[in-house]
């Protein structure tokens, strides 16, 4: 591949010597410029089409070389096929980020390409629309140049083999296009073309070249030795497959398990980073503050929150985690994983159900925040003392969606309290919780019994709407 | 298994003549040694550790050589994981005499993982952050034939039964009664048997019976209920 390109891009600035590249150095710096074939708005392979994105001409320019090399030599077909086979397909088009004022078509395809991957879905009907008046005339232009060869062409036995030969050529252009077409199309993770086409496509080139073939055979005048011919090559064919066809597919199997490798590398490597990222560190800080068993319990808390997540939330979700949540239990999570990690209580979240966050809810939430926090502080045994680290004394949180009701419970096994002793001055419990619940049209219900704990449920309608 | 024994719903079982003997099913040794330390002082505990296996073929051949009360089983195991063991125990455990009961003990409290043990047929699911006493009492209420859900167990149940509200009339088996719901519900809450029973004015064993009830309806939902709700939250 890479030898390949670079000698097709070596000709192509050769080619280019004379005519274009100092006048665009001032050009927007695109550091590498690598010639690509164009994959939009091609007429056969994208050459031509993308050599003027490379040299920086209009493409009926390039078209016009091409034609002329054909028309004289029959140089500028050999040239194209060249390129063809040589040169990837890409981005590239005709001036990747220069504006060639002169061509109309040309130009807008200058700009467009570099935001195509977005706008994939629109762009390539109206590009195939578009053109048409100039590809019709280029093919008409092709054809007559076809024909003038055909006639120039008039020594003897030669003209015979025109037919034939065109034929074939014809045929793989066709196959090689479809090909580009599959790449293309796996490229940019669109199929536009389904079923059919592409192998009536590939089924039309493959009858064209053997009628082309077969037509030489017959114009040597070995008609009558078509049949045997035929047979002797169907059987070389079918022989070369066999001792070939072991091989291809212990390829096919080696390449597929050798992909299959590499993205258990890959994932292995990611694990690995993770692992060392997160798990590793907070081993080390958990090392260092050996004697402090508060924040011990809180480092662990925390990263094992973080690697359950990071296991077993759905791909995708867990890089969003920055993000303020948009629903009840992912809301109520996120609070009670603040709380635990400021007050180094363990907290115990069950969701059942979920539903988007609206205005009451939030205060809702706020309502429970302030719970946790209650709970963490007063309501685990032993209080700020470090025993509090056991399964037992966690807080547990309860969230229920039910219809148009949201509950959540907050609840502690702590001493409790009575609530009617609390001072009139304290705002926490009152303001904070019920006041805030009771101002949104929801409700709070305090219980708490000497020894059993204190439990604070929340209940909240949900908006009308959502 | 009979409301004289008092012991049984307190856990500690420190005044009660009876044994439950035990196998530990763990890939992790440490942890199988921290187990064992935690509970296998059967004096205290009534627990008698009777075998230890680190894969599902040692587990399978130690549960039938010793044929124990209760295993407790670790989710994730070498050679296709503690349902695997399950399956190849399932005739242990439907046996008339003397059944071999499993307690899944895991770190995982993910949705497949609860959901996949407890219709493998383990009569509870309970994580290591649990207390050494704690499941000592889980461990004597399964080998009397009980369930034991922590609270997480519970809301994924609620969960997978409320997405499923409104069902035709003839699923009566895959519904949960109200009754159970409000059940489920305070152990979702954080509330010991013990307490549910007093919130709800009905005897702890009333409590015992309705989560066996859920337990059971777990197992037999049709498989159209349980797949929509896999899909529903992508585990499938």
């Amino acid at each position: 591949m890479t030898p390949a390109s670079s000698t097709a891009g070596g000709v192509g600035s050769a080619g280019a010597a004379g005519s274009g590249p100092p006048a665009d150095d001032a050009a927007p710096p695109p550091p590498l410029r690598k010639l690509y074939r164009s994959a939009e708005g091609r007429m056969l392979g994208g050459v031509a089409r993308g050599l003027a994105g490379h040299l920086g001409l209009p493409v009926s320019w390039v078209r016009i070389v091409f034609i002329a090399l054909t028309v004289t030599q029959g140089l500028g077909v050999l040239l194209y096929a060249a390129f063809w086979f040589v040169v990837p397909l890409g981005t590239g088009g005709v001036g990747s980020g220069r504006q060639v004022t002169a061509a109309g078509p040309a130009a807008d395809v200058g700009s467009a390409p570099r935001s195509r991957r977005q706008g994939e879905s629109t762009w390539p009907r109206l590009r195939l629309r578009k053109p048409d008046k100039g590809q019709l005339f280029a093919v008409l232009a092709l054809l007559v140049g076809a024909v003038v060869i055909a006639d120039n062409w008039q020594f003897g036995r030669v003209n015979t083999y025109l037919w034939p030969v065109l034929l074939i050529g014809l045929g793989v252009v066709l196959v090689w296009r479809q090909a580009d077409d599959a790449r293309r199309a796996h490229w940019a993770e669109v199929s536009r073309r389904r079923g059919l086409v592409p192998l009536a496509r590939s089924a039309a080139g493959v009858v064209l070249v053997a009628v082309g073939v077969s037509g030489i055979v017959v114009v040597q005048g070995s008609a009558r030795h078509l049949g045997p011919v035929l047979q002797a090559a169907l059987a070389v064919l079918v022989g070369v497959a066999l001792l070939a066809g072991p091989y291809l597919v212990r390829m096919m199997q080696d390449l597929s398990e050798e992909r299959l490798m590499r993205i258990r590398a890959q994932e292995r490597a990611e694990v690995a980073a993770h692992v060392h990222d997160s798990v590793l560190h907070t081993l080390t800080l958990i090392q260092r503050s050996a004697d402090d068993p508060r924040e011990v319990a809180r480092l662990a808390r925390a990263q094992e929150r973080e690697l359950r997540n990071w296991l077993y939330k759905p791909r995708g979700r867990a890089k969003d985690e920055d993000e303020k949540p948009q629903t009840v239990s992912e809301s109520v999570k996120a609070t009670a994983a603040e709380v635990e990690d400021h007050h180094g209580v363990p907290i115990e979240v069950v969701c059942v159900g979920d539903c988007p966050l609206d205005e009451g809810l939030d205060a809702q939430i706020q309502a429970a925040r302030e719970a946790m926090v209650n709970a963490a502080k007063y309501g685990v045994p032993g209080g700020a003392t470090p025993a509090g680290g056991h399964g037992a004394g966690a807080v547990q949180v309860f969230t229920e969606v039910e219809g148009r009701t949201v509950f959540i419970s907050v609840r502690d096994r702590g001493p409790g309290f009575d609530p009617d002793a609390v001072p009139e001055d304290r705002m926490g419990v009152r303001e904070s919780i019920i006041g805030r619940m009771r101002r949104h049209g929801g409700t709070a219900r305090l219980r708490s019994a000497s020894g059993e704990g204190t439990e604070v449920e929340l209940e909240m309608e949900r908006a009308a709407q959502s | 298994m009979t409301n004289e024994t008092p012991g049984t719903a307190e856990g500690t079982g420190s005044g009660t003549s009876r044994q439950v003997s035990v196998v530990l099913v763990d890939d992790h040794r440490m942890f199988r040694a921290g187990v064992q330390a935690e509970i296998g002082r059967t004096d205290d505990t009534g627990v008698d550790v009777v075998g230890e296996a680190g894969d599902v073929e040692q587990a399978v051949s130690v549960i039938t050589a010793t044929r124990p009360d209760v295993v407790l089983l670790d989710v994730h195991l070498p050679g296709g994981g503690g349902v695997e063991v399950l399956r190849r125990s399932a005739s242990m455990m439907g046996a008339a005499e003397s059944p071999v009961r499993f307690l899944a003990l895991s770190v995982s409290d993910a949705a497949e993982d609860v959901i996949g043990v407890i219709r493998g047929g383990a009569r509870g699911y309970v994580t290591k952050t649990i207390t050494g006493s704690d499941l000592v009492d889980a461990i004597f209420r399964v080998a009397d034939g009980d369930a034991v859900f922590s609270p997480r167990l519970a809301g994924f149940v609620l969960d997978a039964f409320a997405s499923t509200d409104a069902p035709p009339a003839d699923e009566d088996l895959d519904r949960l009664t109200q009754r159970e719901r409000e059940v489920l519900r305070l152990i979702a809450r954080g509330y010991a048997y013990k307490e549910v029973a007093k919130q709800l004015f009905i005897s702890v064993k009333t409590v015992e019976s309705h989560v066996s009830a859920v337990l059971r309806k777990l197992q037999l939902s049709n498989r159209h209920e349980l797949t929509r709700w896999a899909a529903a939250r992508r585990l499938v």
